[in-house]
């Protein structure tokens, strides 16, 4: 298994460099200027060549690569074009939030689709398991903001129970306090989890319903096990590896409801930075970001790799 | 005794968890305020950014200011003299003035800021040429020595858009114009907190309590600043609807340009209310490329011109009647210069007759390349516009659709439409920015070394040099028609119409000052 880590772990070098180079390039051959959106609108052609020229654009794209690896490979990022501060101190500045919201979301979608779709499995073609397709379907239909309209209308404005929007982080010493940090999350991690309900809720359901027709569940009723061991210690347990596997998958496309997510409660994370610096082509900033989200990426799936030695003791590595 | 020992911890932890800012400021002496875009870059001479000038009028002073009837006063100036040859200027700076960090303003500062902005700025760079020296005979007294009388002189240094000649530190101001300034310390009503700026998140100011304010009452930005506020927040909030959301539940109070699709709504919702503090608003234009095909015929931007009907794009771009005005003139109407004088524009979209100049003027049918930048929603919806007016008018319409981003970078290629290059835009601009001939980036007519469009017509750039030098009044307003009449006759640019952009805020809040676009956070007051 170590051997197995250590490949992993090896492999995702050449994948970041790979990712470093396309992303690099993309953002260099793609229109727009970083240097004319700095200029604005009173600008001349005059004033962006020189800001091109302090931005260090004007050299070839081989060169302006081979001082960003350079420096990347040091652990400098660089600088943002637009707001002057290391690109490693904005993501340290927006990753609590994009992480709380994220994390909320994943523990909150599993802390409801699982047990739901072990239950839709259980009684197939119940009432449960109808509320449960219809749910799904409205979870992947209606779209991430129009929920969080909803509740925002409901839940702040009508209700006024909870915030309309923005972010104070936990920690530090203008923190909020954790129920105040709670309180201003709770409708983000509804919004966003819906539609990983949906997703893993129907994982859920399909793969515990198949696992209910093996022989191994027949013969642990046949022992005499009541249904809610033969569910959770049986059923379960065989059913867990797609399960795990979408939650896997969700994490990655997590990336992008965030991103809507943060717009419409206006939280200061790292899918809003995202957009500012590709609508201003900060390429800096935008390269730092794909390369985070890159190592991520790989690092969720060797995660979800590894629970299958846990999850199936038939795996081996 | 443990026992309530251990259930006193608890409510104390508990309702610290309940109340972690207890300790914080008081509700009404904070400002919860939503700026029209994020604040990403902190120079306002580095760049002419709105956000960013509105950023600067909190932290900085300037020596001049325009008040609410476009009158430029002094601002940290106490007084000052022109020699009898209007040769020298003697500026003397009010006593007292103070830095954030504690150090006195002095005319030093004054020059090395002044000297600064001059790189940057189209006017003082107008100025710098009228300029032999600067002198500094003492730390608040400053000269500056000219090689010919000039009659743009306060203008400038009261001139309140992009770029604002705002005073700094002369070891700030020593950075070069083309690098971005590191600290951010002023002697203006506000001290900027850098410790808590959270880019894209949260701008925070507090109270200047060493701001030696002016006697006079506010008027626009110049008069008194009083600060009502010990702390002023901006809190950036991208999504209209989040605004509109956070306005009504109370955890904002002031949203400085609500999206009109909005408009009607705020103006029903309970607690809200709807104000401008921007009276001569925000004018669109269409700026042509001189240089190509079709638009490098004088004719043919006539006949655009004539094609272009002002009512079409306020009904679609703002959508709210009474926030529309049409307005032949180039200079906003309103303002000083404001002339309606516009001989073949009529501001009135005239087809049939935008054809048969364009079949008088040999259009061979060379298409127009129009941009839109579809992620601006403020302008989004002008090139639609635009597209109908010259195609009913005969034109051919190369459609092309981009973010903002690449418009910006495409319009500053003086490449043919075919290779890249461009024949049109749309964009807006605040009536500060456009009020004088000088400021009117239209009016840059250098042709290759001018803005984007680069007309090169040296009748423009003789009439901007004289009104510079005229110091009567009269003579300037003359020449600024004049100047004009030019502009109209060479097709510089086509004025679509001017529109007030209001804001809204909660019923609470009063005191916010007209001024020329800006909106600044003193003298407002939160009951």
């Amino acid at each position: 298994m170590l051997s197995f880590l250590l490949r992993r772990i090896a492999a995702v070098l050449p994948v970041l460099l790979v990712v470093s180079l396309v992303v690099f390039l993309i953002l260099r051959l793609a229109p727009g200027d970083p240097a004319a959106a700095i200029a604005g609108n009173n600008a001349t052609n005059e004033d962006i060549a020189q800001i091109r020229t302090q931005l260090g654009l004007d050299s070839s794209i081989p060169v302006q690569y081979g001082i960003w690896i350079g420096r990347v490979l040091q652990g400098d990022l660089g600088y943002s074009f637009y707001l002057s501060k290391p690109v490693t101190e904005l993501i340290a500045q927006r990753i609590e939030p994009t992480l709380a919201l994220a994390v909320g979301t994943v523990i909150l979608a599993v802390l409801i689709a699982v047990p739901l779709g072990t239950l839709a499995a259980w009684r197939l073609g119940g009432w449960l398991d109808r509320l449960l397709s219809g749910f799904s379907v409205a979870g992947f239909s209606i779209p991430v903001f129009v929920i969080g309209y909803l509740l925002i209308y409901l839940f702040a404005i009508r209700l006024e129970w909870l915030p309309v929007q923005g972010y104070k982080s936990l920690l530090g010493p203008a923190g909020a306090g954790p129920w105040a940090w709670m309180r201003q999350l709770i409708l983000p991690w509804m919004t966003l989890a819906m539609i990983y309900v949906a997703l893993i809720a129907r994982v859920t359901r399909a793969s515990v319903s198949e696992a209910l027709t093996e022989d191994y569940i027949r013969t642990a009723r046949a022992k005499g096990l009541t249904e809610r061991a033969v569910l959770l210690h049986h059923a379960l347990v065989n059913a867990a590896v797609p399960i795990v596997t979408v939650i896997g998958i969700g994490i990655a496309l997590l990336i992008g409801g965030v991103v809507v997510t943060e717009t419409v409660f206006a939280i200061p994370g790292l899918g809003s930075l995202t957009v500012d610096a590709v609508l201003n082509r900060d390429f800096p900033v935008i390269q730092g970001l794909v390369l985070l989200f890159s190592v991520s990426y790989v690092m969720v799936n060797l995660l979800v790799d590894l629970s299958y030695l846990f999850l199936d003791p038939r795996i081996r590595y | 005794m443990k026992r309530r020992f251990l259930l006193t911890a608890a409510t104390v932890l508990g309702l610290s968890w309940l109340s972690p800012a207890m300790a914080q400021t008081p509700p009404n002496k904070v400002f919860r305020f939503v700026p029209h875009a994020n604040l990403t870059v902190l120079d306002p001479i580095w760049t002419t950014a709105y956000v960013t000038r509105n950023h600067a009028y909190m932290i900085y002073d300037t020596l001049f200011s325009e008040d609410a009837k476009g009158a430029i006063k002094p601002q940290m100036v106490d007084s000052y003299q022109v020699s009898k040859d209007e040769l020298t200027w003697t500026f003397k700076l009010r006593a007292g003035l103070e830095f954030h960090d504690g150090k006195p303003v002095t005319s030093t500062d004054v020059v090395a800021s002044l000297k600064r902005w001059a790189t940057r700025d189209a006017m003082g760079g107008i100025l710098t040429t009228f300029i032999t020296a600067y002198e500094t005979p003492d730390a608040n007294t400053f000269k500056i020595v000219l090689n010919q009388p000039c009659g743009i002189m306060l203008d400038s240094l009261g001139k309140a858009s992009s770029n604002v000649p705002f005073i700094m530190p002369a070891r700030i101001a020593a950075t070069p114009g083309a690098e971005q300034i590191k600290e951010h310390i002023g002697s203006g009503p506000f001290v900027f907190k850098a410790d808590e700026f959270k880019p894209g998140a949260l701008v925070v100011y507090t109270r200047n309590a060493k701001y030696k304010s002016r006697s006079e009452a506010p008027s626009g930005v110049a008069g008194g600043h009083p600060v009502n506020f010990d702390r002023v927040e901006w809190v950036i909030i991208r999504d209209p609807q989040t605004q509109f959301n956070a306005l009504k539940a109370g955890e904002v109070d002031m949203i400085e340009q609500p999206s009109f699709e909005q408009y009607e709504t705020l103006k029903k919702t309970e607690g809200v209310k709807v104000e401008d503090f921007f009276p001569a608003g925000l004018q669109f234009i269409m700026r042509f490329n001189h240089l190509h095909a079709p638009f490098n015929n004088v004719k043919i931007r006539q006949a655009a011109m004539v094609a272009m009907g002002q009512q079409a794009y306020i009904n679609t771009q703002v959508g709210v009647p009474e926030l529309g005005r049409l307005c032949r003139s180039m200079y906003p109407c309103g303002t000083a210069y404001g002339d309606e004088d516009t001989g073949y524009f009529t501001g009135v979209a005239n087809p049939a007759k935008a054809k048969q100049m364009l079949q008088e003027a040999g259009y061979d049918g060379t298409p127009v390349l129009l941009m839109r930048p579809t992620d601006l929603a403020s302008i989004a919806k002008l090139p639609l516009v635009a597209k109908q007016q010259l195609e009913a008018a005969g034109f051919k319409v190369d459609f092309q659709q981009m973010d903002w981003a690449t418009l910006l970078a495409r319009r500053a290629k003086k490449d043919s439409p075919a290779n890249g290059g461009w024949s049109a835009f749309l964009t807006a601009w605040t009536a500060g920015d456009i009020s004088t001939p000088l400021t009117m980036q239209m009016f840059n007519a250098k042709g290759q070394n001018g803005w984007f469009g680069w007309q090169d017509e040296p009748r423009l750039e003789y009439l901007k040099n004289r009104f510079a030098r005229t110091v009567d009044p009269k003579e300037k307003k003359k020449i600024a028609s004049e100047i004009q009449r030019v502009a109209f006759e060479t097709a510089t640019h086509a004025p679509l119409g001017q529109y007030q952009s209001p804001s809204a805020m909660r019923n609470n809040v009063s005191g916010v000052l007209q001024t020329p676009g800006i909106p600044v956070m003193w003298n407002i007051k939160k009951n």
